[in-house]
């Protein structure tokens, strides 16, 4: 009884210490994202109001210094990361199938997961300056299909990691039993592993979305200043307006949130149907 | 049903030589169980007859037809696996259903034969269960309906008992055998376990090392092990090497000295006198005498020994004695109580000894 009330009260103390290292920039986000006039040495702000919201939102027009409609932004933004998500799971799924159930050899496995991982393994922005280089000769700088590239290439990395782990993670004889009565290869692929893999592929596709919906250097390298995505409007807005900066990162955080209770919802249910994902 | 051939088989991991030249044949409507310790090669057998492995060399013949280059859906055989792999997603109905919807058999036949094989299985009424809501044995029980269920012309087993407890292992033993021998269905069956493949088989096949050690049947296997490897493998638990010293004038008595000046009569004559030879005893062999005047003077294999070690068992006691340089495992009746240290007399009967090749 007496351990029981020790555990509840450590338990509280690290839920509030949790709730507070998460929620109190977020308040400080929401309270900046309301405060039409806020100085010091006042706490809060002196007068509040959804004016910077209705003009982001594109609602009303002001002229005020940084004033932009975020919302074809966010849809470039939203755009942007579906078609990312859609192509970089079409090449992870069958990319991380391979490497995880083909008998390859051990140093060609490694040469392709080296081949995944070498963008990641330098500085960014030395990579994307030369990106962009390139990109300036085909003329794909400062186009949407430069910056879907860019994104894609940033997302494959973690895409083809945890779709490998995935389907590694499946024991052969699932596929096996499939065969044994009468599946071909392609037919058990898609009856049985790829249900059972569900799961982890979400969590991929869900990473790779969330990378696209932040990604910030490569857009910066290669879009500027024709594709201006959501963390872009966000940049240009923290220099000269915080109000504006606070409503686009709350905006920004939606998308995050969203998939991360739908993603919990999922894997929760697949464990406790003692599948693995 | 069908006959089942493997020609020379041989297959390789690496340097790893898993099977070599492995050549065995299956009768219709009969068990063969391929029988060793783990790592024998015996999985990877089976693995090659289900096509999961392409072996280096050798074939394999289903009724006469090689199906060595077939692909596995394409072989036509059923297969239960050692975790069952019944698939998450699906119901029981669904893991029965998959390979009939395969096949294109219309829906109202799916149906029907679902239905005939629950029942087969002791299992009616499940159809709308997950995997994940049965107990072991029901999983297996449906892992073997699926292997049965669209009425495959073998089955092969890996394992299929490992995984549940000794009790539920004995008694599905015995439902396996009844299924089998109604359906008539020509089975391959992998096991480690000697006990499961004496009561389950009609051929067993030893393999160590890749290689086949024996094969027979059980009772043939069980009498007449070949050497101290298939006898160590089918419940013997006690070897005193020696020499084979004479003949006797009865039929198929031998007489087998040690280093150490041990005299044993046993039952085998396919040795040469001098070769080397290992005498293998099982649990039962040993007799006890409490009373030495009373045993007949021109009785042999009467020895003398020093109780080691002994585990009380309810109804029996689990002794080791030491004779010579040698120990000797029995069981014996729980009303002979002896100490440790305790010097005994008993006697060996010649029936019940195996003279064995040593190596």
């Amino acid at each position: 009884m007496q351990k029981s009330v020790f555990r509840k009260t450590i338990e509280i103390i690290i839920f509030t210490v949790f709730i507070f290292f998460l929620f109190a920039p977020l308040l400080s986000l929401g309270i900046w994202s309301v405060a039409l006039r806020w100085y010091w040495p006042h706490t809060l702000p002196q007068e509040i109001g959804f004016d910077y919201w209705l003009q982001a939102l594109g609602i009303t027009k002001s002229l005020t210094l940084g004033a932009v409609n975020v919302i074809p932004a966010f849809l470039l933004s939203l755009g942007i990361a579906i078609i990312v998500v859609i192509i970089t799971m079409a090449i992870a799924i069958p990319a991380g199938y391979s490497l995880a159930k083909l008998k390859i050899p051990a140093l060609l496995k490694g040469i392709i997961l080296i081949l995944f991982l070498l963008p990641r393994a330098f500085p960014q922005q030395p990579v994307f300056l030369n990106l962009m280089l390139m990109f300036n000769k085909i003329g794909l700088t400062g186009t949407v299909l430069g910056v879907i590239f860019v994104h894609i290439v940033v997302g494959l990395v973690f895409a083809v990691w945890i779709t490998a782990s995935t389907f590694s993670s499946i024991p052969p004889e699932f596929e096996e039993a499939a065969r044994s009565v009468g599946a071909t290869r392609l037919k058990a692929f898609f009856k049985v592993t790829l249900p059972i893999s569900t799961p982890g592929l979400i969590a991929s596709a869900v990473f790779v979305f969330l990378t696209s919906m932040d990604e910030f250097t490569g857009t910066f390298f290669v879009g500027l200043p024709f594709v201006t995505t959501l963390p872009m409007t966000l940049y240009s807005a923290s220099g000269s307006n915080i109000q504006f900066a606070s409503v686009i990162a709350i905006l920004l955080l939606i998308p995050s949130i969203l998939f991360m209770i739908l993603i919990q919802k999922f894997l929760k249910a697949e464990h406790l149907g003692g599948m693995g994902g | 049903m069908a006959i089942l051939k493997v020609k020379n088989l041989s297959k390789n991991f690496g340097k790893v030589k898993a099977v070599q030249e492995v050549n065995f044949e299956a009768t219709e409507g009969k068990v063969l169980s391929l029988l060793g310790p783990s790592g024998c090669g015996k999985t990877t057998t089976l693995r090659c007859i289900a096509g999961f492995e392409n072996p280096d060399q050798g074939e394999i013949y289903l009724d006469n037809r090689n199906i060595t280059p077939f692909p596995p859906e394409k072989r036509g055989i059923g297969m239960v696996f050692q975790n069952y792999a019944l698939w998450p997603h699906m119901t029981v109905y669904g893991n029965l259903a998959f390979g009939l919807q395969i096949r294109k058999v219309p829906k109202s036949e799916i149906d029907k034969r679902i239905k005939k094989v629950l029942s087969m299985v002791q299992l009616e009424g499940y159809e709308n269960r997950y995997p994940r809501q049965m107990s072991g044995g029901q999983q297996q029980r449906i892992a073997m309906a699926r292997a049965l269920v669209f009425e495959p012309e073998i089955m092969l087993l890996d394992e299929p008992l490992s995984n549940l407890d000794a009790q539920l292992r004995e008694e599905m033993r015995f439902e396996f055998t009844e299924l089998q021998r109604k359906l008539g269905i020509t089975a391959i069956y992998v096991t480690h376990d000697q006990a499961e493949a004496l009561v389950i088989s009609d051929k067993i096949v030893i393999l160590n090392q890749g290689k086949i050690v024996q094969s027979g049947s059980p009772k043939e296997i069980y009498s007449n092990p070949k050497n101290k490897f298939v006898a160590g493998f089918i419940a013997v638990t006690s070897f005193i090497n020696g020499r084979i010293d004479s003949f006797t004038e009865e039929k198929k008595k031998v007489v087998v000295k040690t280093d150490d000046g041990l005299v044993i009569h046993g039952f085998d004559n396919s040795f040469n006198i001098g070769q080397k030879v290992s005498v293998a005893m099982r649990m039962n062999v040993i007799k006890f005498i409490q009373d030495e005047n009373k045993s007949d003077k021109n009785r042999v294999n009467i020895f003398k020994g020093k109780i080691i070690q002994s585990s009380y068992l309810g109804n029996i006691i689990d002794y080791k004695i030491k004779v010579g340089s040698w120990e000797i495992r029995t069981n014996s009746d729980a009303k002979y109580n002896f100490k440790i240290g305790e010097e005994v007399t008993f006697y060996l009967s010649p029936e019940d000894i195996i003279v064995t090749r040593e190596e």
